[in-house]
């Protein structure tokens, strides 16, 4: 199985400069828009989930109690635990539902094959992360996400499961208790929950300094779908 | 395949795909004041009709070993208020109401009579902390029946002797794990956990296993859904 590139290939002149410009669609709607929607849902999330956590910021037992952090109200959403519930159980369902929609659309559009991470990309890794850390050359590219980018990715995703099945045990323990049981319990679960949120704060911090740093042209794609000279037709 | 239009088109293209967009800026709703509290009590009442959805009746709690149960001293004492509401326990009576044949004001002894129930549950709390302890006491689900509850009522709705007061749906409420709990630890409750009878519901969220409890009124319409429910709190809350 090769890897994907867009099917969808659009060629017209400038009428300024008269260049002949070529533009792949890259993201189909349905991904823009679980995209979004997402992205707003895990940050309410996040946000709520702090508010929740302040309730009892500790790992430890009730009696003694020792408080971990003390996360800033700011930082939260809600006001107050009652309030953070509302917004993390509302936005739980859009958080899931297009987490959902994203990864059917992907397994059958076949489109996953250009974002899904692969055996065959573990090799690829090691120069990516020279080139972006150590600024050694950057290695060629004839597809749309490099090895690096896939990875990320595709962790993102199994982020996203994790996220739900840890937080499935958090809220129904009783109900799901064999998954509760393969997380260690409810006790355990709560820390899986806490650590698979931090992994996504690291994930998201490291997607925005990249889009910051190399990525206008990828954020533009993420909002139209369309890429402008995209390199892996060059 | 590749397609050759001129720039025009290519611009009308782009446009009408960031249009397709729009429904993402409808989140935005949720940032207005006026829209948000209507917003999220439509969301938790979605989110608590789902979760209702999900319970099963014949599925147990998980229940523990008697190792594995945290001391009594360190089973935490979780009030609204006051520890100890000061309830005459000699004068105790529970009354119940509603939609039951033999309403009327039930004893301690009354209670003790029907089939007693000893089970090492696990009670997690809305903050997150979660404790395994013993509970002892009768099924409600006898009670019910020993009151003539009609099977078809929907809600119970329960107050407590320090004006707390919350609702459990009939399902849960007849579950074999949900107790008229007047033990816990092999001894009469304490004052601080709720003498002389306390709810305990391994199936329900910490805030629906009241304590002090005064009266049990059987129902198919909740006008007060909780004393942390009507600010806010899910009114299904099933773990």
């Amino acid at each position: 199985m090769s890897a994907a590139v867009p099917e969808r290939i659009l060629t017209w002149e400038a009428k300024k400069s008269g260049a002949q410009v070529l533009a792949a669609y890259e993201h189909p709607f349905l991904v823009r828009l679980c995209h979004w929607t997402n992205s707003v849902a895990l940050l309410v999330l996040i946000a709520s989930g702090l508010r929740i956590f302040r309730a009892f910021p500790s790992f430890g037992p009730k009696i003694p109690q020792h408080d971990l952090i003390n996360i800033p109200k700011q930082l939260t959403l809600g006001g107050w635990l009652g309030g953070a519930l509302q917004w993390h159980f509302t936005f739980l369902w859009i958080y899931m539902a297009t987490g959902l929609i994203y990864v059917l659309y992907e397994i059958f559009s076949r489109n996953y094959r250009q974002v899904l991470f692969m055996p065959r990309d573990i090799r690829g890794v090691w120069p990516m992360a020279r080139h972006y850390f150590f600024f050694s050359p950057r290695p060629e590219l004839n597809e749309p996400y490099n090895p690096l980018q896939k990875l990320a990715y595709t962790s993102a995703i199994l982020l996203g499961v994790l996220s739900v099945l840890t937080g499935i045990v958090l809220y129904r323990p009783v109900q799901f208790s064999w998954l509760a049981v393969l997380m260690g319990g409810f006790h355990l679960a709560r820390i899986w929950h806490f650590c698979v949120m931090v992994a996504f704060l690291l994930f998201i911090g490291g997607h925005l300094v990249m889009v910051l740093l190399h990525g206008w042209n990828n954020f533009v794609s993420m909002v139209s779908g369309w890429k402008n000279d995209p390199e892996y037709l060059r | 395949m590749e397609e050759h239009i001129d720039e025009k088109r290519a611009k009308a293209i782009r446009r009408r795909e960031i249009l397709k967009l729009t429904p993402v800026v409808l989140l935005g709703a949720f940032a207005v004041p006026s829209f948000q509290e209507v917003l999220l009590k439509e969301g938790l009442a979605f989110h608590d009709w789902a979760s209702a959805k999900l319970f099963r009746r014949g599925h147990l709690a998980p229940t523990f070993s008697d190792a594995e149960v945290v001391s009594f001293e360190k089973f935490p004492i979780n009030d609204y208020d006051v520890d100890d509401p000061g309830v005459d326990l000699d004068a105790w009576k529970l009354k119940v109401t509603g939609d039951v044949t033999q309403p009327g004001e039930y004893s301690l002894a009354q209670i003790q009579a029907l089939p007693r129930q000893r089970q090492n549950t696990k009670h997690i709390c809305v903050e997150g902390w979660d404790v395994i302890g013993r509970f002892g006491g009768a099924r409600l689900a006898d009670f019910l029946n020993l009151v003539g509850a009609n099977p078809r009522a929907r809600f119970l709705y329960v107050e407590c002797a320090d004006d707390y007061y919350s609702s459990l749906d009939m399902e849960t409420a007849r579950h074999p794990q949900t107790l008229l709990c007047y033990e816990m630890y092999d001894r009469p409750l304490t004052r601080e956990h709720g003498a002389p009878v306390r709810l305990s519901i391994p199936t329900k969220i910490g805030y629906k296993n009241v304590k002090y409890l005064t009266r049990i009124h059987v129902t198919d319409v909740l006008t007060k859904q909780g004393y942390w429910e009507d600010q806010g709190y899910s009114s299904y809350y099933g773990l």
